[in-house]
């Protein structure tokens, strides 16, 4: 096989655009969590090992298929995300911000070592629900879980895009996301909305879980730690609080990381991600969608 | 005036005194090694949560990052008595100072963020640092710098401890300090009282790096080893914590949170598996029923320091 | 014109927010010990005006000097420093501070100790505290604030914040005073004796005032010159018996009626 440089360039960003609709569809949560509460919601990455762990029980030990078990973990990680919402952040909607930011963080030691007590800290393996397929487009490789990881992430922002902007509780999720109070008094019910607004992004968060286990066969109680932040990372590159900068930060993201594991080193991948998030933030810290708002004197 | 220097002694005598009775337990060994190791462990985490406290809870500033200072006092230490032969002083002072330039190069231009922006920032920051040791070869790699002599003991982190909190408690009493509480409490109002708000930010940040800085030199040489996977944003997480539930702005609070916390984490040892899920439960129903911390933005003395007559509100 | 110092000197200065022309060719001057006011209806530009003398915003067009130096693009603090002090239309106070360490703050530019000497704790700190403390608590019983001194400012009544936010500016030692609306939110009463007040800031403190208003009744008692912005432009300047009888001023005001 031929090695050259673009050719090696194409592959690493069909690798990148797939690993990068996984972080997209974490990062609209966050997004979205984030526009609503203005909330970073450290929890969300364990949301996604959730989700990922509740479709490993749906196809390993209750032997379902792909589609049963997505469609199982993202509802059982709407019901988690409605549940956290409730006991550990209503409570707390008037406290000082970094005192609910604690809560989160504790919230998300509180599932990663839950998960750890139930599941065992040992890795998983992922039963192989496709078998894997390789293509070869011209000399190029693309097997058949990325497609599978691409076609459902693009389902499932297609699917978020619809609600979010054509019905009846996406509009009452961007008025309270624009202004909580002037929704209140046109008669929107704050509390369900947020609710709402966790449902929506946790599930997402536990779609990309199984599609996660899919793409690595591997899945562990802290597997949502480092993409949580990536995730966030997506998030802020997109621009925070805009859905359409999410995805576009979660792809970026990806591509970037692919093609520094593939031309530099896999161990400066982690660290590009975040070299990212610094250089946008300093030149442009609303996000590349992102609006800017300045404090009036 | 003189009540400030009364108040200086009164609290020098009390750490003397402290520190006797905790000296004389261990050789009596009513604190054995387990507890004693915790010791040390709750004094480094003192340094932590106030350095931290400078930053976040004086100025203002929201940091997640300070893992990444400490990892750099840890590594520079451990090479300066490792690798290079130099005193374990002399390591002390070089982790401070190197985590006090990185302090400064970093904050120069990333304090210009606010609110979350900073946070995740630092956050990114603090993680670029310890991706960028787990490179370096000299340094052990991902398999860490092992071989460190134990230099540190509890007399040395207490005093370095207590020499830390008198610097921070004369920052915060002085035009300095009040500086950073006037970005804190609102930076468009600081700037027109002439106050060069990215100065003090800077400056607050550096300090505070600095001394998570001490406290890296202090936790390499207690503990043998300097590895990678002890300076993530979990870590930076925990110390947060520590200062969020003391109170941000109380410098007394810092230190009840470290004390605190450390002290749940060793009581649980025992029970490692139920230990994160009783920590994490812990500080979850804490924020929920006191999320101005423990003691809001006040320091402990506070009351009785108001109440002396024509006294001004100093410790 | 008079003999007196120009302290403030605005030439042709514009200002474009994108597209809007928000402040447009406003010249302005104030001598020292003048009391002027701007006035204008809401949405006339003033407070963006008084954001471009305080360094807030950098003017797109036009020179500020203030003493005989450029005012363009020094940031905020460095203006309060060259000897401009404001106060905000919406009050910023140190809210979770004691009004004490409020003015205390506003000091710390005349503060010379360095960290060093504040971590040691040395005479030369101790000393310039013991000032800095009397001198402050000297300016708080000015404005009947004395007995507060060690409550947080948040606690105060509505005028009392107004007063400290007053004091807090002096306290930087200012050439200019510059207040913003400061009537806002007071009754009938609390408004006659700001303006009482603030004549006797200015022969007190030996100080210039800008003053801002959209109420022109307020500023007519109390102002020796004034300047009268509609739309980012200034339709008027003169005494106060001028701009009274002046017509687009008029119109500016009750909207066509004379």
């Amino acid at each position: 096989m031929e090695t050259g440089f673009l050719h090696q360039l194409v592959q690493q960003l069909i690798n990148g655009i797939s690993l990068g609709s996984i972080y997209a569809l974490i990062a609209l949560g966050y997004t979205m969590i984030y526009g609503i509460l203005k909330l970073i919601n450290f929890a969300h990455g364990d949301i996604y090992m959730l989700g990922a762990y509740i479709g490993f029980v749906c196809t390993s030990i209750l032997k379902l298929s792909f589609l049963p078990a997505l469609i199982i973990s993202m509802l059982g990680a709407a019901l988690a995300g409605i549940i956290i919402e409730r006991i550990a952040y209503r409570p707390m909607r008037n406290a000082p911000r970094i005192a609910i930011l604690i809560t989160a963080i504790g919230v998300s030691f509180f599932l990663e070592n839950v998960m750890i007590l139930v599941a065992s800290p040992q890795p998983r393996t992922f039963p192989a629900v496709f078998t894997a397929t390789v293509y070869h487009v011209g000399s190029w490789v693309v097997n058949s879980q990325q497609i599978v990881i691409l076609v459902s992430a693009l389902v499932l922002m297609v699917a978020l895009t619809y609600i979010v902007n054509q019905t009846k509780a996406g509009k009452a999720m961007r008025a309270v996301s624009f202004d909580a109070d002037a929704a209140r008094l046109m008669g929107i019910d704050i509390d369900s909305t947020i609710s709402m607004t966790f449902a929506l992004g946790s599930a997402l968060a536990a779609a990309g879980g199984v599609l996660v286990g899919i793409y690595y066969n591997s899945i562990d109680p802290l597997m949502g730690m480092v993409p949580g932040i990536k995730a966030f990372v997506a998030a802020v590159l997109g621009g925070i609080g805009v859905i359409p900068g999410a995805m576009l930060g979660g792809i970026i993201l990806g591509v970037v990381e692919a093609l520094v594991s593939g031309f530099i080193s896999s161990t400066f991948r982690d660290a590009a991600a975040f070299a990212i998030l610094i250089i946008i933030l300093l030149f442009k810290p609303q996000g590349l969608m992102g609006k800017n708002v300045r404090e009036k004197v | 005036m003189n009540k400030v220097r009364k108040f200086d002694l009164k609290a020098l005598a009390a750490s003397v005194v402290v520190f006797a009775a905790l000296q004389g337990m261990m050789a009596a060994e009513i604190i054995g090694p387990f507890w004693e190791l915790n010791l040390v462990l709750i004094c480094i985490n003192i340094i932590l949560a106030s350095s931290l406290n400078m930053i976040n809870g004086f100025t203002g500033q929201f940091s997640i990052g300070h893992a990444g200072f400490l990892a750099v006092g840890a590594y520079v230490g451990a090479v300066m008595t490792v690798k290079l032969g130099f005193s374990f002083p002399l390591a002390i002072v070089a982790g401070t100072i190197a985590a006090g330039i990185l302090g400064f190069l970093i904050g120069l231009p990333t304090l210009r963020l606010d609110g979350d922006y900073l946070a995740i920032a630092t956050l990114g920051l603090g993680e670029i640092i310890r991706i960028c040791i787990l490179n370096i070869e000299y340094v052990g790699g991902a398999s860490g710098l092992m071989g460190i002599p134990r230099m540190t003991n509890f007399t040395v982190t207490f005093w370095l401890m207590i020499a830390v909190l008198f610097f921070i408690k004369n920052f915060k009493n002085s035009a300095h300090g009040r500086a950073c509480l006037a970005i804190r409490e609102n930076e468009i109002a600081a700037d027109t009282m002439g106050i060069d708000t990215t100065k003090y930010k800077v400056m607050a940040f550096t300090l505070g790096a600095s001394f998570a800085g001490t406290a890296g030199v202090l936790f390499s040489h207690y503990f043998f080893i300097a590895h990678p996977a002890s300076f993530t944003f979990m870590r930076s997480f925990d110390v947060l914590t520590m200062v969020v539930l003391g109170g941000l702005g109380s410098l007394t609070g810092s230190i009840t949170g470290a004390i605190l916390l450390t002290f749940i984490s060793a009581a649980l040892a025992d029970f490692p598996e139920w230990r994160m899920i009783i920590y994490s439960l812990a500080m979850i129903i804490l924020m929920l029923y006191r999320p101005q911390g423990l003691f809001g933005n006040k320091e402990l003395s506070e009351k009785v320091f108001s109440s002396l007559k024509g006294g001004k509100k100093d410790e | 014109m008079s003999e007196k110092k120009r302290l403030l000197d605005l030439q042709d200065v514009s200002i474009v927010f994108g597209g809007l022309r928000a402040v447009s060719n406003f010249s302005m001057h104030i001598d020292d010990g003048e009391l002027v006011g701007l006035i204008g209806p809401n949405g006339a530009g003033k407070t963006t005006a008084f954001n471009m003398i305080t360094g807030v915003y950098l003017p797109t067009e036009g020179q500020i000097h203030f003493d005989g130096k450029l005012v363009n693009g020094k940031k905020s603090y460095q203006v309060t420093q060259m000897g401009m002090a404001r106060t905000f239309q919406n009050i910023r106070l140190f809210s979770e501070l004691s009004v004490l360490d409020n003015v205390k703050i506003a000091y710390n530019m005349h503060i010379n100790y360095s960290l060093p000497h504040a971590i040691l704790r040395v005479k030369k700190y101790f000393d310039e505290e013991n000032n800095v403390t009397e001198e402050a608590m000297k300016l708080l019983s000015l404005f009947h604030l004395e007995k507060h001194a060690h409550d947080l400012a948040k606690n105060l009544p509505y005028g009392a914040q107004r007063r400290l936010e007053i004091a807090r500016a002096l306290a930087t030692k200012p050439k200019l005073l510059l207040l913003d609306e400061p009537a806002a939110g007071m009754n009938p009463q609390e408004t006659k004796e700001l303006m009482e007040m603030i004549r006797w800031l200015r022969d007190n403190f030996k100080i210039s005032i800008l003053l801002i208003e959209h109420d022109m009744s307020l500023v007519m008692g109390v102002c020796e010159r004034l300047y009268v912005l509609e739309y980012g432009m200034c339709i008027a300047t003169g005494t106060p018996d001028e701009i009274k009888k002046n017509k687009r001023v008029i119109k500016a005001y009750l909207g066509g009626e004379v």
